[in-house]
């Protein structure tokens, strides 16, 4: 890593912790929880920038992979497997031994057995690896209006599918979804007492992934990626297996997707057909557009400041009436995001051109 | 020995027959010329060789094997490199990056070690940039390593393609109309760089719809028209060819 983005990272990090300690000492540790959801959020929004903003292409179809991350999670650490065991199940009994089982008492005081939070997570990040494969290979060969379309149907597929599916919970989606311990001492869940736990854990996993992106895009596979969205004919000459790379490229976007679904899901104990819904997706693009698409910082910048007013309720009635016309705004005036404006251009200097 | 060659290929576009038939080699070694009026087929031709284009029929051999129906970035890594007739930078690249890019084959680091930044990753990406530069060097154009390719001048712009298509050791490199929007002095540089990429031992098969450059370096020379191979020779055959000159003349 070179000297500026360890500095750049030092100085987000100093800001997480600032963030924190300031709520402590004006007692509004509330605001925690409102920033621990909007940093999974923004983990989701940096993966959609590296598709949008460095391969090129567009998803409308995210906020399926959320879901998908999210539902599998929440399905599996919620099903009692108890009556299964008892009636024989082979492979129930199997995970059992295997210790991949958890016991537990539920609300009610009934008996549970679920399963583990951490398989839920890896079969979970597993399907959407799997359908992300198998969405993409076919719908990557589209570009710009066909590649969007493509890509909301899917995001409608799955929100039918969550709406329809009765283990899914129908319109009520699921609740009551366990803690999720992701090492002794460190559990996602919504106890008040455990909020500034919660928040430096979505704080590391969002830095963490932010950093993996940063070293990607500056990478021979980030160089090939900006060749791509340059001139696609030009990579294709110069070696590089462009299929493979936007494909790529998607399923690791889906991945980040996936997993802030299921971390959130973990947080709020819920989720619902809302967060699968079409209208998320176009939330979540509409940020990484006014974050400059192709600007990791653009997008975690905005990722976080936005959906942080919105979970405020700053927008009102009308919060996705606003996403929608930033997203037209954004479109009309400032297609490269409004980092990018000449003004903000000229602030910084501009580039170095030669006469 | 042959380093290319092209059996009987064609292509349609609907009811036009943009490469008709055409055959011919391209000894190792050697800049052969493809030239023809606007239209005449060539750069369908060469995205023919290349695979940017699927051919109806006919068989492409490079160093003996069937290339035809590889893709374009199999193709290039068989050791063909091509530039494009309207150049192609890749926008928001400098120029070092674009030579970069073209050092794709030559470089392994993945996603995952990409992303890790790991070890090998940091000094294959020293080697990348060391190597970038050399071949800069090598078509004088160091200067501009960090200007954005695409905001150069044209005639720097075709040397930093050419360098990008170097980069990747090809055997084979093949060049469309590399004088095209150049003035005169632009033209003769290139032709300079031309031969000089002959005497790295690269083989080089390029289109030229002006003659005068192609005269001057070619050591053979095929002439395309409507799609047909019309003649094959030595500049100075070429020169004498009636039919060529009717062509010409009646352009
Ligand atoms: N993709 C295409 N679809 C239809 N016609 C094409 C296509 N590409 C080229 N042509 C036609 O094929 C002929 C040969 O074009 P081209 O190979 O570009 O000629 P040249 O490079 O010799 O000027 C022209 O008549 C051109 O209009
Ligand atoms: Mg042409």
């Amino acid at each position: 890593m070179d000297l500026k983005k360890i500095t750049s990272i030092a100085l987000l990090i100093t800001l997480v912790v600032g963030i924190q300690l300031t709520t402590q000492l004006t007692g509004t540790s509330y605001y925690l929880t409102q920033l621990t959801m909007t940093m999974y959020s923004c983990l989701l929004i940096i993966g959609l920038c590296l598709v949008m903003g460095y391969a090129g292409q567009i998803s409308l179809g995210h906020a399926g992979f959320f879901a998908i991350g999210g539902y599998t999670s929440a399905a599996l650490t919620t099903t009692n497997l108890l009556e299964a065991l008892e009636r024989g199940s082979g492979c129930v009994g199997l995970l059992n031994k295997m210790g991949l089982l958890v016991s537990s008492t539920s609300l009610f005081g009934e008996p549970m057995l679920t399963v583990h939070p951490w398989l839920a997570c890896l079969l979970a990040i597993a399907l959407t690896v799997l359908v992300a494969f198998a969405i993409g290979i076919p719908v990557l060969k589209l570009k710009g209006h066909y590649l969007a379309m493509a890509t909301l149907g899917f995001g409608i597929i799955i929100y039918r599918i969550v709406l329809a599916v009765a283990f899914l919970g129908e319109a009520d989606g699921i609740s009551d979804v366990p803690g999720f311990t992701l090492l002794p001492g460190l559990t996602v869940n919504g106890d008040i007492g455990n909020r500034i736990t919660n928040y430096y854990i979505a704080a590391t996993i969002l830095i963490i992934g932010f950093v993996l992106l940063l070293n990607l895009i500056d990478s021979r596979v980030g160089r090939a990626l900006r060749a791509i969205h340059g001139a696609e004919d030009a990579a294709d000459a110069m070696g590089i297996n462009t299929a493979r790379y936007k494909l790529y490229t998607f399923v690791i976007s889906a991945v980040f997707a996936a997993v802030a679904g299921i971390l959130l899901t973990h947080y709020t104990g819920g989720i619902s057909p809302g967060d699968a819904g079409v209208m998320k997706s176009v939330r979540y693009v509409a940020i990484v557009a006014i974050g400059g698409m192709a600007s990791l910082w653009g997008a975690l910048s905005m990722g976080g400041l936005l959906n942080f007013l919105s979970l405020r309720g700053f927008f009102g009635s009308y919060d996705d009436a606003f996403f929608g016309a930033i997203l037209i705004l954004i479109m009309l005036f400032a297609p490269q995001g409004i980092l990018r404006l000449s003004l903000w251009n000229k602030f910084k200097g501009g580039k170095k051109e030669v006469q | 020995m042959s380093l290319l060659e092209i059996n009987d290929l064609n292509k349609r576009f609907g009811g036009l027959h943009a490469v008709n038939s055409v055959s011919f080699a391209v000894n190792q070694g050697d800049i052969k010329a493809v030239i023809g009026p606007n239209g005449a087929g060539k750069t369908t031709l060469f995205n023919l060789i290349c695979g940017a284009l699927p051919a109806d029929s006919g068989s492409v051999l490079f160093n003996g094997g069937q290339i035809l129906g590889y893709r374009p970035f199999q193709i290039a890594t068989t050791g063909i490199s091509r530039t494009f007739q309207n150049i192609k930078m890749f926008p928001g690249m400098t120029a070092l990056e674009n030579v970069m890019v073209g050092l794709h084959t030559k470089s392994r680091s993945g996603f995952w070690s990409g992303m890790l930044h790991l070890p090998f990753t940091r000094h294959e990406e020293k080697k990348v940039r060391r190597r970038a530069l050399e071949l800069l060097e090598l078509l004088d154009i160091s200067a501009y390593a960090d200007v954005e390719a695409a905001s150069l001048a044209f005639g720097q712009q075709r040397a930093v393609e050419f360098a990008r298509a170097l980069a990747s050791d090809p055997t084979l490199l093949l060049l469309d109309e590399p004088a095209a929007g150049l003035n005169i002095y632009e033209t003769a540089e290139v032709a300079r760089l031309i031969t000089k990429i002959q005497q790295q031992g690269i083989t080089v098969l390029l289109v030229e719809h002006d003659m005068s450059l192609v005269m001057d370096i070619s050591d053979e020379i095929v002439v395309l028209s409507f799609g047909e191979h019309i003649a094959e020779g030595t500049p100075s055959e070429i020169q004498h060819n009636k039919e060529v000159i009717q062509i010409y003349l009646g352009e």
